[in-house]
């Protein structure tokens, strides 16, 4: 394994997550919506794992269901040593300190009747016990850890920017000193000065606290610059995991490959020299994935092999794991 | 990009006010450009710069109250678009000048089919029949690369894709044949590979078509790729304005800049830290007297602070609204 020295703090195996789709008079169970469909990982502690992958390709309800905010289909999940993935949901009341979520919309993820001392106390309130006065002061030390003035402690959200916001919501997620942190595109509405101060706040916090992240997105430079390693996720599953710079500068799989080419270059040479990769169509619905490799419909090196046979996620040099019948033959003859 | 041709649209002094409980809003403030034929010019800015506001007063689509279009010109074929009846407007709009909306999924009707919705502008712009119109739907689907066009026009919007749709509104604004297409943050909601669909396909359309694209987005990146000029929009001001390559290597205005150092890339050179802009946009009320970048500035003087600087004109088609002169590294003109 690449970091030997490091456990894993958090160990996703198999983890499937399948909403099911009900149709007809008899509200009968006639298919299902594979959203995470066989995932697995691990987020070593203190590093931040990235989860890209374009709408729709079920990366935060990975994120979501990793977290047991929903109750998953199968799978296993281990967070800090404890097994969590048929854990009932009152039972996982106690673990919820260690875990916690950045939401993507700090508009909709914030009680609008509630002022921001409220909503940043709430969790002390559930999760401690302690005087009043012990649970304002703890709320100060957040405000001014992630640089909100103490004044606004009595303001509501609405008289806050994006930007504020988002830092709110961050307060919110530190107040019971969590180990790992789920942050679900966290500056997806953001604009572009404000997403750097958000993005440095996370990465200072990190190092303070110790924290550990799943950085969900679908801003693929953004991840470059946060993430220790990254995984690409395309209709429901893993393609391809591998530590940043590897993944950057020599991407495996196909998919990885057009996906880094479509981001575009803040520089013009640049951009009209290199040669893109244009992906031609759409994603395939979850709720019918095709036959063989999920990609095969849209890949621009697709063989016979792919249309047939599901590949096996693997690792194909040390650290870097990818499902792809492209690095099959190497890895058989090889053997 | 041609050289010398007079422009098909020139904009001078458009100044917008919103009128609120809380007082006046200055959204968009003596805003000048000018756009040839075939040319892409590229308006980047911040939510609530006023980059689309100004493309929404020059087409007469804010509801008035709120908005004021305060004064301004802007020469279109050879009228002034703030200066003509209703009517002559709304023969423009849609028809000379075509819009692609940011939200693809909120700007097609969701009752009516495709094919209704591309032959509206043609039978009432073009005065075509229905079998006309039906015919010239077919091959504008064709066009913007949808397959299966004759069977598609039939659907309806939720029927597609987000980039799809996306597509279908391009179909619309190109429906009669415009010189000028306004496209305001068209590929924002897609996802990177489709936006690099849709990149491409602007790019063949405006060489096959010849018509002028104002092309509205804050992602440096799209603008990078696809816009012969570019032009930066600041506090409902245009604080930079310059030829594409110019604008990246050699930028002027201190908000140019630093907004070129916050975005991360996926080449080259990873920041350990990235550098971000210090504070929040500026609160547009009452007319501008100061500059209204200087609190997030880090080159500002007393200067910044009593006046607001004016665009100034630094050769090659360069120009930039800053009292300070980055390659003197002193006030400009003292």
């Amino acid at each position: 394994m690449l970091d030997d020295g490091k456990k894993p703090l958090v160990s996703v195996k198999d983890l499937k997550m399948h909403f099911p789709i009900h149709a007809g008079l008899l509200r009968r169970r006639v298919s299902e919506v594979k959203a995470v469909d066989g995932v697995s990982f691990d987020v070593f502690e203190g590093e931040t794992l990235g989860l890209v992958g374009e709408s729709g390709c079920g990366k935060s309800t990975c994120g979501r269901a990793v977290l047991r905010l929903y109750d998953i289909t199968s799978g296993s999940i281990q967070i800090d040593d404890r097994e969590i993935g048929a854990t009932p949901q009152p039972d996982l009341r106690e673990m919820r300190p260690t875990m916690q979520m950045v939401f993507q919309d700090p508009q909709a993820s914030l009680n609008p009747r509630m002022t921001v001392e409220d909503i940043i106390k709430e969790p002390l309130d559930e999760h401690t016990t302690g005087t009043d006065a012990e649970k304002r002061k703890k709320v100060s030390e957040l405000m001014d850890a992630v640089g909100l003035n103490r004044k606004f402690a009595k303001r509501y959200p609405h008289a806050f920017s994006g930007g504020q916001r988002q830092r709110i919501g961050i307060a919110r997620a530190l107040a019971l000193n969590p180990k790992f942190i789920v942050c679900d595109e966290p500056i997806a509405a953001l604009d572009v000065s404000i997403q750097a101060q958000v993005v440095n706040l996370l990465e200072d916090l990190q190092e303070q606290f110790g924290l550990t992240y799943l950085f969900i997105s679908h801003d693929l430079s953004m991840v470059r610059h946060i993430a220790t390693r990254v995984a690409v996720m395309y209709l429901g599953k893993i393609v391809e995991l591998a530590p940043r710079e590897g993944l950057y500068a020599d991407p495996l799989h196909p998919y990885t490959k057009a996906l880094l080419s479509a981001v575009p270059e803040p520089d013009p040479s640049l951009a009209r020299t290199t040669e893109r990769i244009i992906l031609k169509g759409d994603v395939p619905s979850p709720s019918n994935p095709p036959e063989g490799c999920n990609f095969c419909t849209r890949c621009p090196s697709v063989m016979d092999i792919c249309k047939r046979v599901e590949p096996d996620y693997r690792e194909v040099q040390p650290g870097r794991f990818t499902a792809c019948h492209l690095y099959n033959d190497a890895n058989d003859t090889a053997e | 990009m041609p050289d010398g041709a007079l422009p098909v649209l020139d904009v001078q002094d458009l100044k917008t006010v919103f009128q609120t409980r809380g007082g006046e809003v200055h959204a968009v403030n003596d805003v000048s450009f000018s756009l040839k034929p075939g040319e892409l010019l590229g308006v980047v800015g911040e939510s609530g710069s006023g980059k689309s506001v100004t493309m929404m007063s020059l087409l007469g689509l804010l509801p008035s109250p709120p908005a004021d279009v305060r004064g301004g010109r802007v020469k279109f074929d050879g009228k002034d678009l703030l200066n003509v009846t209703p009517e002559q407007l709304r023969s423009v709009r849609g028809g000379k000048i075509g819009f692609v909306f940011q939200d693809p999924m909120t700007s097609l009707n969701p009752v009516y089919q495709v094919g209704f919705q591309i032959m509206e502008p043609l039978r009432k712009h073009m005065g075509m029949n229905k079998r006309e119109a039906a015919a010239r739907a077919q091959e504008l689907l064709e066009l913007v690369g949808i397959p299966d066009a004759k069977q598609r026009l039939l659907d309806y919007p939720h029927q597609f894709s987000g980039g799809m749709r996306q597509r279908v509104m391009i179909a619309i604004a190109l429906a009669c044949d415009p010189q000028v297409l306004i496209a305001d943050e068209p590929t924002t909601a897609l996802d990177v590979t489709i936006q690099a669909q849709i990149l491409e396909l602007m790019k063949d359309l405006r060489d096959k078509l010849g018509m002028a694209v104002i092309w509205i987005t804050h992602d440096l990146g799209v603008i990078a790729g696809i816009a012969d000029r570019v032009m930066v929009m600041y506090g409902g001001q245009v604080v930079e304005h310059a030829p594409v390559h110019a604008l990246f290597t050699d930028p002027q205005h201190p908000y140019t800049r630093a907004l070129l150092k916050t975005i991360p890339t996926i080449q080259g050179e990873r920041a350990a830290r990235l550098t971000i802009i210090e504070g929040q946009p500026p609160i547009m009320a009452g007319a501008p007297t100061s500059c209204p970048f200087r609190d997030r500035c880090d080159v500002a003087f007393d200067r910044c602070a009593v006046e607001n600087p004016p665009r100034y004109d630094l050769g090659d088609g360069h120009d930039a609204a800053c009292f300070y002169d980055v390659r003197t590294r002193g006030p400009r003109d003292a």
